[in-house]
């Protein structure tokens, strides 16, 4: 079912934590709220399942208006951080509980929770109680217990805060996995990066309750709408720059600058990835020193010191780093093949999508 | 044969954090003292000076007509009371824990009143609302109702007093729980009775039942608030305690502790009850993450 947000807006008091959002989601699509805390997304959340009110603005569901139906009329299902299971009633009894609600027959409960039990994986859970299961299986009983009126909705309020890191990994495949099974429209808050980008078909990015931008996430990752998303979503080079004689400059750096005025600042962004390095010092225009290097597994983050004190991160494979032969300490060249305009003086950050600056430069165009 | 002190025994990590034995053993000791000059010896001095006439005396006092009309006035009391604060106690918990409102404090505030307030007042505020010449009374007796020297002054003194009990053990068992349990509810289609029901009840029955005894027990010993409402009328307006004091003030020095015996029964049934809710919410919390 499609679900569409239009200037919502919340205010708690005095205190407005959500301000002007408008996005929409697709059927069967699997959509990341990600935010930093207290950036309004849980809120969001809440106000698509009916547990709050928005102050302004207007909520769809499948094309139907639903700010005025009550939160046990929108049939969704909402898995809350803390998994919220019912103490006293058993494994059983916790998912069959919205169809006693909604009178179903004795024989059709049995049927559709033994289906769920067997597509979470609960087999042989069914008669203990909450407080004797592991965090896992407790998250996967609120997910089944939330599917089992067969909802319009999945939301899920950050599912995987509360486990273990490794655990964490392998619940995103799963989610991922139960998504392509079941193809309900799932929303899920989380503040965890990676996890939105690994998980979902597209992510909304909120910060101080204003969307930031929405898009896939390699959109996100290649094309940030501004600093914040930048910084937020991986990792970022960020550089505040002068504009002079048509290139920006600080320091030791400088590169072409497109189209923008002399004398005017500006904050531009580049990835670990755009950044080539050579053992030969003079193949790349601009010279550092590899002051740490971080083992991420496949990849590696280098940390390079400019003579000016400027530290600049990159990225490299591993067997392009044993093939260069590359060692804490010893001196290389760089260059930056591309970098993003994220702001100019004078303009307001965060509410205008920037424009962007794809620029290769001249010497030593990208390897 | 080396013989280590038992606190020699304690492993290092242990001792670092645990009072020396003898600051543990004196506390231990003073709290014994207590209990035994203040709680225990009087108990059993009540049983003993019950049985001092012997056994059939002891029965006959209790089959007196006046003792087991008390006895049954008590039961009645109770019996309208502790339901009665259920409800209130439940619906004001509920309201305590899961809203925020304005006059919360108040309410708060008017929860614990009862305990506040001596009971010999309580009883007073009663009568110069529904006594004779109280704020209410010629209104109640042209219409032929009696509330003091009657059962309904009885049990609204009784009522009053007992007010805190119930929300007092459920405020902080609700608020613990927190709503999401029947926010899920709610997103699963159920209503707010349906909530309630299955949900918020089940998850503080502990607390409940333990609010109920404490109740309970208050209820049936109150003296001061009904003494001063019940008119003390034999047979028909006194209480346990009430003849308790009635049975004291006359010439049989067993009497009286034969009737208490009853009380000092409940006092210890109440106890062993409120003794297994203890282990039992103990044992939940241990096995709850």
């Amino acid at each position: 079912m499609s679900i569409e947000v239009s200037k919502i807006s919340k205010q708690f008091g005095n205190v407005p934590a959500v301000n002007d959002i408008n996005f929409s989601v697709g059927d069967g699509e699997l959509v990341a709220l990600l935010g930093p805390s207290g950036c309004g997304k849980t809120t969001v959340l809440r106000m698509i399942g009916g547990l709050e009110m928005p102050t302004e603005g207007d909520i769809f569901i499948r094309g139907q208006r639903v700010n005025d139906v009550p939160v046990q009329k929108r049939n969704i299902g909402f898995v809350f951080q803390s998994y919220a299971l019912f103490n006293s009633m058993t494994v059983f009894k916790n998912i069959a509980f919205g169809l006693k609600i909604k009178k179903w027959r004795k024989a059709d409960i049995q049927d559709r929770v033994e289906d769920l039990v067997r597509l979470l994986e609960l087999q042989g859970l069914e008669k203990r109680y909450p407080h004797q299961l592991s965090g896992g299986q407790r998250q996967r009983i609120a997910i089944a217990r939330a599917l089992a009126a067969k909802p319009d909705v999945l939301l899920l309020d950050e599912p995987f805060g509360a486990v273990d890191a490794k655990i964490r990994q392998e619940l995103r495949q799963w989610l991922v996995n139960l998504h392509h099974d079941l193809k309900v429209t799932t929303l899920f808050v989380t503040h965890d990066q990676e996890e939105a980008m690994e998980v979902s078909d597209r992510i909304v990015i909120f910060s101080k309750g204003r969307l930031e931008q929405m898009g896939t996430p390699r959109e996100v990752y290649e094309q940030p709408a501004n600093e914040f998303v930048a910084r937020f979503v991986g990792v970022m080079n960020i550089l505040e720059m002068e504009v002079r004689d048509g290139r920006a400059r600080l320091n030791e750096l400088e590169f072409p600058a497109h189209g923008l005025a002399d004398g005017q600042k500006i904050r531009i962004g580049f990835r670990p990835y755009s950044v080539s390095i050579s053992t030969i010092l003079g193949e790349y225009p601009f010279q550092a020193i590899l002051r740490h290097t971080y083992f991420l597994g496949v990849m590696l983050r280098l940390e390079l010191v400019l003579p000016s004190g400027l530290i600049v991160r990159s990225r490299i494979s591993k067997e392009d780093y044993t093939r260069l032969g590359l060692t804490d300490g010893c001196k290389v060249s760089f260059q930056i093949r591309s970098y993003r305009v994220l702001s100019k003086e004078g303009e307001q950050m965060g509410d205008e999508v920037a424009t962007s600056y794809e620029s290769t430069l001249s010497i030593g165009e990208g390897i | 044969m080396k013989r280590t002190l038992k606190s020699e025994r304690i492993s290092s990590s242990q001792r670092s954090t645990q009072e020396p034995a003898l600051v543990k053993w004196l506390l231990i000791a003073v709290a014994m003292a207590f209990s035994v000059v203040f709680l225990f010896l009087p108990i059993i001095n009540v049983f003993v000076q019950a049985f001092s006439k012997g056994a059939a005396h002891y029965w006959n006092v209790l089959a007196e007509p006046d003792t087991l009309s008390a006895i049954r006035l008590t039961l009645l009391t109770a019996a309208i009371c502790v339901p009665l604060n259920v409800i209130f106690g439940v619906a004001a918990s509920w309201a305590i824990a899961k809203f925020e409102f304005r006059g919360k404090s108040v309410l708060l505030t008017f929860i614990d009143l009862p305990f506040s307030i001596s009971p010999v007042v309580s009883g007073l505020m009663f009568i110069l609302l529904f006594g004779a010449n109280g704020l209410f009374g010629p209104f109640l007796q042209s219409h032929g109702v009696k509330i003091i020297f009657a059962l309904p002054g009885i049990v609204l003194a009784t009522t009053f007093v007992t007010f805190p009990f119930v929300a007092r053990e459920l405020i902080p068992v609700m608020q613990a729980t927190g709503s999401d349990q029947e926010q899920v509810a709610m997103t699963l289609g159920a209503s707010g009775w349906q909530t309630f029901w299955h949900i918020t009840l089940p998850s503080v029955k502990w607390g409940l039942l333990y609010g109920v005894i404490l109740c309970n027990a208050r209820a049936m010993g109150e003296f001061g608030a009904v003494s001063v409402v019940s008119g003390h009328i034999a047979g028909l307006t006194d209480t346990v305690p009430l003849r308790i004091e009635k049975l004291y003030n006359e010439f049989d020095p067993a009497a009286p502790f034969a009737v208490a015996s009853l009380l000092a029964l409940l006092a210890l049934l109440t106890l062993a009850i409120k003794t297994f809710l203890v282990w039992k919410t103990e044992r939940r919390e241990r096995q709850a993450r």
